[in-house]
């Protein structure tokens, strides 16, 4: 187990190194002079050689990227052209409410998707396998933004049971957090629940073929607690690995979600950003992106290996 | 002599409706055990034992299965019991163990506690007392350091250890009846004789009988007082190993235990032409009638019934004859 | 564990379902019937034959120039004349959304044909070549793995500005790891088998190996892939959009359709929903037809 996670570090720090690198060329691939946007009104030549020097933009390129990496992992993003405020500064305050989302959206996912996935099982072929797998593909294949929309028409225009927008931290008023967060999070658990439960039908119903499963009936285990605990306990450790290799999709999802429901999180910062060519805070926003992205493969797969003996006890 | 019957299935029949057809996996089967027998269920991979030997405790996934006739079990049909009356008698008082002794384990949970969900199911039992007796069990079919062993995962057992522990975990509710569906195939010859005699011993200490199912008449011979035989989803025949080996009265019996290679010397091992029919294709009459050696043209029109030679003696063949 | 229950391959309800394997033997005939026999799969590939030609035929069947302003009055409900109403320009919704399917289309195939060649090509390479350009290309793709795809397309937005062709490549390039990836597990599998060996020491060379012995037989797993991320494609196009980083207005691309009608839900809530309606309904079909070619070519991922 400790080697398996000491190798999985290792891989993840080789990611990280992978991802820095093409972040890093795809700041330089920017078109246009970043020493001239910078300076703006004040460009004099002196001032331009000057500040060309501090970013150490007239050394070799590998140069330059052992001195911006140094910087990053300091934590020092640069700053921002327009709101003039620390880079790392913008993306935390950005960063939080997009996690508290993407949080809430995970729970949300995972209880619809555990009871409709082992209904659509448990009764396979019947009216609620066809109707819950029928869901399924339909929130799924629902673009984020515009279910967003629509849940917005619906239960904020029409019927008046929750805000259309804002955001307030779950933790300094947890009644208004939940209830401003309680429509995106529907949005974008939705979707999730619709990839989980049709992987929890699929690897449930393969259990629940497995020979244990008939020798646990035998050894007279009833029918509740054999899908619950015996099959659920296997079935649902392919789920952890979805939640890793679908987490890129779900943090992609949040930022459409959050631009819906205009929550002042990540999504609204980078398109901001972007619109305003305002590059080092696009550059921060989406190194956070690949860090978390990285951090919770790592975490996803290191619990993977937890839950499964065969890993774990080696 | 005749010690209680315990398990007394009649006419038992398990149909598959798959793709609008109906098929007859088991077609019409009655047998019964004593208290303490042990009982041989004999036939070719597909005659259709290891369904019966499921059918008794309603294992088959219904539909597309269907089971119909009488499972007597001290009385009371246990095809007619509800899923939670019947899940009392699984494991209390009809015990299973399975062909796949490492896919028998639930792989996420640790033997030990495997064992201990099997007796808290059953027994009233503190949990201390339960705890203890898991470590008891283990000992007792020979699982070394029993009390480490116990906190293992399924994949660090091996498949023969693995069956130890489900033949410990079938006997741990003192069960009547022990059904062994194959409990031996899986694994090396030298670990099937020591799986067996835990089997025989256990049965022997607590007195439950056993159903036997296994497709090797040899392990059948060893360890059973009687033998039912199989074929194409019937009983064909059903007697004791003494009658079975020294006087079969079924072609097919006899060409099983000629199949057998002999110690004392003469060889004679012989093989069986053709294959068992399957499901979709059965012939008519007798279902043995295309490879019998000495098959007559009633064979392939009239069913034989299952016909007492002797009173301990029952044979389907129109051509059987005590003694013969 | 399946049990053969008799010899007609019958197997028990007790055996796992679909584990006989489909061998490359299977007539397509076969194959045919199999996705037939599949409602979801035969109602996407209707959706998306639908999508198709409503694409091609657009300049035919549109009842107005997707552009023409004032074709009637602004934000008007659907109607006789309109049959999908009118945005706040007065544009002809319907005739917008049809067009709008091409560029859909043209983003989902063009990007993901892009993704496919670059990504089957890295991994047939690093697959049957090993060694360091096997860990050099897998590594660059585990590192482009690790972007979220819309983050990386914003970035790539960001970077090339906008425009029909940029959000292609943007699309494509985060679809690129996952096919390198597919591809390479299953010519790891391939290189073993003993044809692929006989040709080897029948001096055939590396590149012919590839694409006469490899390719054809990890195509199946590849075309499935292709399938199932163009839906992907199409979302990740509609979500650049959305946010204003997709082509530039007056194009008609439903993404920008639907984030203009967000300012109109409660007096025109159409102008927003039936583009996503558009959306939705492509994007089932296309995950629906997904599935069913995953199940129909490649049954070892068939539950």
């Amino acid at each position: 187990m400790i080697r398996f996670v000491l190798s999985r570090v290792a891989q993840t720090l080789a990611v990280l190194f992978i991802a820095s690198l093409i972040i890093f060329a795809l700041m330089r691939m920017i078109p246009g002079d970043p020493v001239l946007m910078l300076l703006g009104d004040d460009y004099t030549e002196d001032a331009y050689q000057q500040l060309r020097a501090r970013l150490g933009l007239d050394r070799s390129i590998v140069h330059q990227y052992v001195f911006w990496l140094r910087n990053v992992l300091q934590g020092d993003l640069g700053d921002s052209l327009l709101q003039h405020e620390r880079v790392s500064r913008l993306v935390w305050e950005a960063f939080v409410p997009t996690l508290t989302l993407v949080v809430a959206s995970l729970v949300v996912g995972v209880l619809i998707a555990v009871p409709s996935g082992v209904v659509a099982a448990q009764r396979k072929d019947s009216a609620w396998d066809w109707g819950s797998m029928g869901f399924a593909i339909f929130v799924y294949s629902m673009p984020a933004f515009w279910k967003g929309i629509i849940l917005i028409w619906i239960f904020s225009v029409h019927l008046r049971w929750f805000p259309a927008m804002g955001y307030v931290p779950p933790w300094v008023d947890l009644w208004d957090g939940l209830w401003k967060l309680a429509l995106p999070a529907i949005t974008l658990g939705t979707f999730f629940s619709g990839l989980v439960a049709r992987i929890i039908r699929s690897s449930l119903l393969e259990v629940l073929e497995q020979d244990y499963i008939k020798a646990a009936r035998a050894k007279g285990v009833r029918q509740a607690a054999l899908v619950y605990r015996h099959a659920l306990a296997n079935a649902l450790i392919p789920v952890v690995t979805i939640i890793g290799l679908q987490f890129g999709a779900l943090l992609g999802g949040a930022v459409l979600t959050e631009t819906v429901f205009a929550i002042p999180g990540m999504g609204r910062l980078t398109v901001n950003a972007i619109l305003n060519r305002d590059y080092s805070v696009v550059q921060g926003t989406i190194l956070a992106g690949v860090f978390l992205v990285v951090l919770v493969n790592l975490a996803v797969d290191v619990t993977y290996a937890f839950l499964n003996p065969k890993i774990r006890v080696a | 002599m005749t010690a209680e019957t315990i398990l007394d299935v009649r006419d038992l029949t398990v149909d598959f409706h798959l793709d609008g057809t109906v098929l007859r996996a088991v077609d019409g089967i009655s047998l019964s055990v004593r208290r303490g027998e042990i009982v041989g269920l004999v036939g070719e991979s597909g005659a259709g034992k290891s369904l019966t030997s499921e059918a008794i405790l309603r294992l088959i996934r219904c539909p597309p299965g269907r089971i119909t006739g009488e499972v007597r079990f001290r009385g009371r049909n246990l095809l007619d019991l509800d899923e939670d009356a019947l899940s009392r008698i699984r494991g209390r008082e009809i015990a299973m163990i399975f062909q796949n002794p490492a896919g028998s384990l639930n792989p996420v949970f640790r033997v030990g506690a495997q064992l201990h969900e099997a007796m808290a199911l059953h027994l009233d039992e503190p949990r201390p007392a339960l705890r203890a007796r898991v470590v008891d069990i283990l000992a007792r079919v020979g699982i070394p350091a029993p009390r480490t062993r116990a906190r293992d995962y399924p994949h660090q057992f091996s498949g023969g250890m693995a069956q130890r522990v489900m033949v410990g975990m079938g006997m741990s509710c003192v069960p009547a009846l022990l059904i062994a569906d194959e409990p031996t195939t899986a694994l090396d010859v030298t670990i099937q004789a020591q799986v067996l005699a835990l089997i025989r011993q256990l049965a022997r200490e607590t007195g439950a009988a056993v159903l036997l199912v296994s497709h090797d008449l040899g392990i059948i011979s060893q360890m059973c007082d009687r033998v039912i035989v199989m074929y194409a989803g019937r009983i064909v025949e059903q007697a004791s190993i003494a009658t079975v080996f020294g006087a079969p009265a079924h072609p097919y019996t006899r060409a099983l235990v000629d199949c057998l290679p002999r110690v004392d010397g003469v060889e004679r091992l012989g093989t069986i032409g053709g294959v068992m029919p399957g499901l979709r294709a059965l012939p008519p009459g007798c279902r043995f009638h295309p490879r019998c050696p000495i098959a007559e043209p009633r064979c392939s029109v009239d069913v034989p019934a299952l016909r007492a030679l002797t009173p301990d003696h029952r044979a389907a063949c129109h051509l059987a004859r005590p003694g013969a | 564990m399946s049990r053969p229950l008799d010899a007609d391959g019958l197997t028990l309800p007790g055996a796992v379902a679909g584990s006989a394997p489909a061998t490359a033997r299977d007539g397509l005939r076969r194959r045919w019937w199999r996705f037939a026999r599949n409602r979801g799969a035969v109602f996407g590939l209707a959706v998306c034959v639908a999508v198709v030609l409503l694409s091609v035929l657009a300049p035919v069947i549109s009842p107005y120039d997707p552009l023409a302003q004032g074709a009637g009055p602004a934000l008007q409900p659907p109607s006789m004349a309109h049959w999908a109403g009118t945005d706040s320009f007065g544009r002809d919704m319907l005739s917008r959304i049809i067009y709008g399917a091409r560029i859909a289309l043209a983003v989902g195939l063009v990007s993901v044909l892009l993704a496919l060649v670059i990504g089957v090509a890295l991994g047939l390479v690093a697959g049957y070549y090993g060694g360091v350009l096997d860990i050099v290309i897998m590594r660059v793709m585990d590192g482009l793995f690790a972007f979220p795809i819309i983050i990386l397309a914003i970035a790539m937005m960001a970077i090339m500005g906008f425009g029909v062709t940029n959000v292609i490549i943007a699309v494509g390039v985060g679809f690129i790891a996952p096919f390198a990836r597919v591809t390479r597990a299953d010519v790891l599998a391939v290189k073993e088998e003993p044809y692929i060996e006989a040709a080897r020491l029948a001096g055939v060379s590396g590149r012919a190996i590839i694409l006469r012995h490899v390719l054809p037989n990890v195509a199946a797993p590849i075309i499935v892939q292709a399938a199932l991320r163009v839906s992907g494609a199409i979302i990740t196009e509609a979500g650049l959009s959305f946010l204003g980083l997709g082509p530039p207005p007056p194009t008609p691309v439903w993404g920008s359709m639907i984030a203009e009608g967000r300012n109109f839900i409660v007096m025109a809530p159409h102008v927003s929903t039936i583009p996503g309606v558009a959306l939705m309904i492509t994007i089932v079909g296309l995950n629906l037809l997904g599935d069913g070619l995953r199940d129909t070519l490649d049954p070892r991922l068939r539950r």
